[in-house]
């Protein structure tokens, strides 16, 4: 018998603009102890079949259309908003993508912990302090006593996330929900995470569902799987399956599109230098402690002409800060940046604004880094203006060309960002980073805000563009699997220092650093 | 050729207004609250050649009378004729209004946007200015303006504009600090484009919503303070009047004359009512995101 069983849900938001169904006659069985993974890109609804589910489906505009929910044998969609809240967080517990913003910043993690307990089960604090710090152990919270009169902005990400796993599990739950709850974390700690959540499954004969955007992430945790796009289900079977023979062909495409492979690096010992950073130092003043915290220590590399070199490195280890200071968008302490003949660090800002259409960047996230109030002509024509590439009688058809070249229809020239997807929005900001014809490009993560299916396309075009246009890149990105198949050499990056750089096919067959070693280990494979 | 059209349709790097004002054309309150504001500019302009009778024509044996044929809005206490008051006090109170409103919202802007993008020290220093003008009680300020520069009505817009431009400022400062830091500011210094393009074509477009929504709050309060200073005797002189005046004198002898406050309350009331149509309409036309087309 089952545990839970949803048989033909179907959810729609009512707006201004019409009817939207974010859930499309779906249904599933989900049996005691298994785990069941919902796989789909953004706007699938994966997310949404389990907020309809416990009646977490803003109304109005969302509205559950039909379908019912059993859940031991009660149907949960026909529940009243109380009953409905106390199987919430006792029977059905659930944990969520982002662990900072579900606890709450004033309160201990302790007394965050044992509230269910002490309020919906009546125990006594002292009993709910004991059992609360048993489960801190269990998840992996190193000296948990201490640890329980701390409050949340003292945990790492990873840290947190094992308290929200911890207080999903005080009340013995039966059924877990965890909604993406490894894709704000780095590699390494998503290992951790996952492994956790695996290994307490099994004690607790927990039954799981997981839903998420990466299909790596999937294999090695569930039983089986469900691929949704567009709000249906278009395919369903055990994971081994899915994975062996993927029936659909929007699975085959999702599958496809992991980036895999490896590059054959080029030699490139023959070209030109580009750019040579040396001995560069940036450091931040802490507000709080009036300390200066280093973000870059002592980092020296050189790019050659026509490379695509990969920095990767987890989050804060000084990527990002390493790229904005080589475009002086971040003060350097100390340390040389060779361009064009000319040192960057030492240049006014007058004189850098002169050298800045030759070096440009493309940014991580396409919804913030584009002007909401700038149509994809103006913001293309905006830098070609300005440094007078181009005159206004012809620089329609320069924009146009610049379209043409990242993909997208000329006749959209003249919309705003917000009416484009995510893909799309990348490809004008591309766009923008190479009307000036630059030699040299910085990406900072520029395909990690994307699904799969569209990062595979953009990571295309951003090959061919290289090609085209003999561009040099330094590709900055958390993502090994994507720095892997794109780049020619790569350098590894912790706590603002290199610790390895090598050809591509070298550092994955034979890393040097044990750091590195973990890394690689950590990347969820899709293939055995 | 499709695609040609489409480009030629605007003026390339205008077309953040061009499509405002497309947007706006299609808003049907914010185009009545426009057409009702220029009427009412109209014939304040016009009041000289449309009054009935003239402004300080007093007609004491017929004293403060109700609405009549001869005399529409009535006539206040000395036999003045009520509509004739109320057409040249809104040339008072509307010039007062939207130049005052026009001269804070100037000089808020560039003040709040200087601060808020460069920040550090120079932000520290022009705010601590703000604070200190804010500790001014303003009374003294325009009495010590009137006394350096004279007595003038244009004297009284400039004061004005000059003390509400300190909440504007404040307001500006805190959008654009907020602005300054998004990714497309910082793509745009990537690009090489100077502090002052960046200020003007990516920071302040972005921070125009508040401002609007400012802008026609601070119409009402300028016509207030106009009014209040006046009563002082520090604006305009009897028997000149405005709205504002007109209305605090009507609401003296609201029980035996109600349309003394009245009439002028409800010219008052119509421009408050146009002017935040159409400064929501503004608002809404300037971000592209409320509305496709």
């Amino acid at each position: 018998m089952a545990l839970l069983s949803v048989r033909n849900l179907t959810t729609s938001f009512h707006t201004r603009n019409g009817v939207t169904t974010a859930v499309d006659d779906v249904s599933f069985e989900l049996k005691k102890g298994e785990v069941l993974a919902i796989v789909g890109e953004s706007g699938s609804g994966k997310s949404m079949c389990c907020y309809s589910v416990l009646g977490l489906v803003p109304s109005p505009p969302g509205k559950i259309e039909s379908g019912t929910a059993l859940f031991d044998g009660r149907d949960l969609l026909a529940m009243s908003a109380a009953e409905l809240q106390s199987i919430r967080g006792t029977d059905i517990a659930m944990i969520f993508q982002d662990p900072m913003t579900c606890l709450n910043p004033f309160l201990t993690i302790g007394e965050q912990l044992i509230e269910p307990l002490v309020y919906n089960r009546q125990k006594t604090r002292h009993q709910a302090k004991y059992r609360a710090i048993e489960l801190m152990r269990e998840t992996g919270i190193d000296r948990p006593e201490q640890r329980f009169n701390s409050y949340p902005h003292e945990f790492s990400g990873g840290m947190r996330q094992r308290v929200m796993i911890a207080m999903a599990l005080i009340t013995e739950p039966k059924l877990l929900i965890a909604d993406e709850p490894t894709t704000a974390l780095d590699v390494t700690v998503q290992a951790q995470i996952l492994s956790l959540i695996l290994e307490l499954q099994k004690t607790r004969d927990l039954a799981v569902i997981f839903v998420s955007h990466d299909l790596a992430v999937v294999r090695g945790l569930a039983h089986k799987v469900l691929v949704m796009k567009g709000g249906r289900v278009v395919e369903r079977n055990a994971t081994s399956n899915i994975f062996r023979s993927p029936q659909h062909a929007y699975t085959q495409q999702l599958l496809a599109a992991v980036p895999r492979g490896e590059k054959t690096s080029e030699d490139l010992s023959q070209s030109r230098t580009v750019l040579a950073v040396s001995k560069l130092n940036v450091s931040f003043l802490d507000r709080n402690s009036g300390k200066r915290l280093t973000a870059v220590d002592d980092v020296s590399f050189e790019l050659q002409k026509n490379e695509i070199l990969g920095l990767v490195g987890e989050s804060g280890s000084g990527k990002s800060t390493i790229g904005r200071s080589i475009l002086k968008l971040v003060p350097a302490d100390s340390g040389q940046v060779h361009f064009a003949g000319r040192e960057l660090l030492r240049l006014r800002e007058r004189e850098m604004r002169l050298l800045r259409p030759q070096l440009q960047m493309i940014f991580q996230d396409p919804y913030a880094s584009l002007n909401p109030r700038r149509t994809v002509f103006d913001t293309l024509a905006e830098p070609l203006l300005y440094h007078g590439l181009a005159k206004r009688s012809n620089i329609e058809h320069q924009v146009l060309a610049l379209m043409d070249d990242v993909g997208l229809a000329r006749t959209a020239i003249r919309k705003y960002p917000h009416e484009f997807s995510g893909g799309q929005r990348q490809r004008i900001a591309i766009g923008r980073a190479i009307s000036t014809r630059p030699e040299l490009i910085i990406a900072d993560e520029p395909v990690s805000a994307l699904d799969v299916t569209i990062q595979k396309q953009i990571l295309e075009l951003i090959i061919q563009l290289v090609e085209k246009h003999s561009l040099s890149m330094l590709f900055i990105s958390h993502d090994l699997a994507v720095v892997r198949s794109l780049c020619d050499r790569v350098m590894v990056l912790q706590r603002g220092r290199i610790l390895e750089v090598n050809r591509t096919e070298n550092l994955w067959s034979n890393p040097q650093h044990r750091y590195t070693q973990s890394l690689l280990e950590s990347v969820p494979q899709i293939e055995s | 050729m499709t695609v040609g059209n489409v480009i030629m349709d605007a003026e390339p790097g205008a077309s953040l207004w061009a499509d405002a004002w497309r947007r706006l054309k299609k808003n049907k309150l914010a185009v009545f609250g426009l057409l009702v504001l220029s009427v009412l500019i109209v014939i304040a302009l016009l009041a000289p050649w449309i009054a009935p009778y003239g402004y300080e024509q007093q007609n004491l044996e017929l004293g403060a009378t109700p609405p009549s044929f001869a005399h529409w809005f009535g006539t206040d206490l000395f036999g003045r004729d009520m509509l004739t008051r109320v057409l040249y006090g809104g040339r008072v109170s509307l010039a007062v209004g939207l130049i005052a409103t026009f001269v804070a919202l100037v000089i808020g802007v560039t003040w709040g946007t200087i601060a808020g993008y460069l920040g550090g020290r120079t932000d520290a220093v022009m705010m601590r200015i703000v604070d200190a003008l804010y500790a001014l009680p303003f009374i003294i300020f325009i009495i010590l303006l009137m006394v350096v520069f004279g007595r003038s009505v244009l004297l009284l817009f400039v004061a004005i504009g000059a003390v509400e431009w300190l909440t504007m400022a404040r307001i500006v400062r805190a959008q654009v600090l907020s602005i300054r830091n998004q990714e497309f500011v910082e793509a745009a210094r990537a690009m090489g484009l100077s502090t002052p393009h960046i200020l003007a074509k990516h920071v302040v477009p972005n921070s125009l919503g508040p401002i609007i929504v400012y802008a026609t709050l601070t119409v009402p309060q300028v016509m207030l303070l106009e009014a209040f200073l006046s009563f002082l005797g520090l604006g305009i002189q009897p028997p000149q009047s405005s709205w504002g005046l007109l209305i605090s004198h009507g609401a003296n002898v609201m029980e035996d004359s109600p349309w003394l406050l009245i009439f002028p309350g409800l010219a008052l009331s119509l421009t408050l009512f146009a002017l935040n149509f159409l400064g929501d309409g503004l608002r809404d036309a300037l971000d592209p995101r409320v509305s496709k087309d």
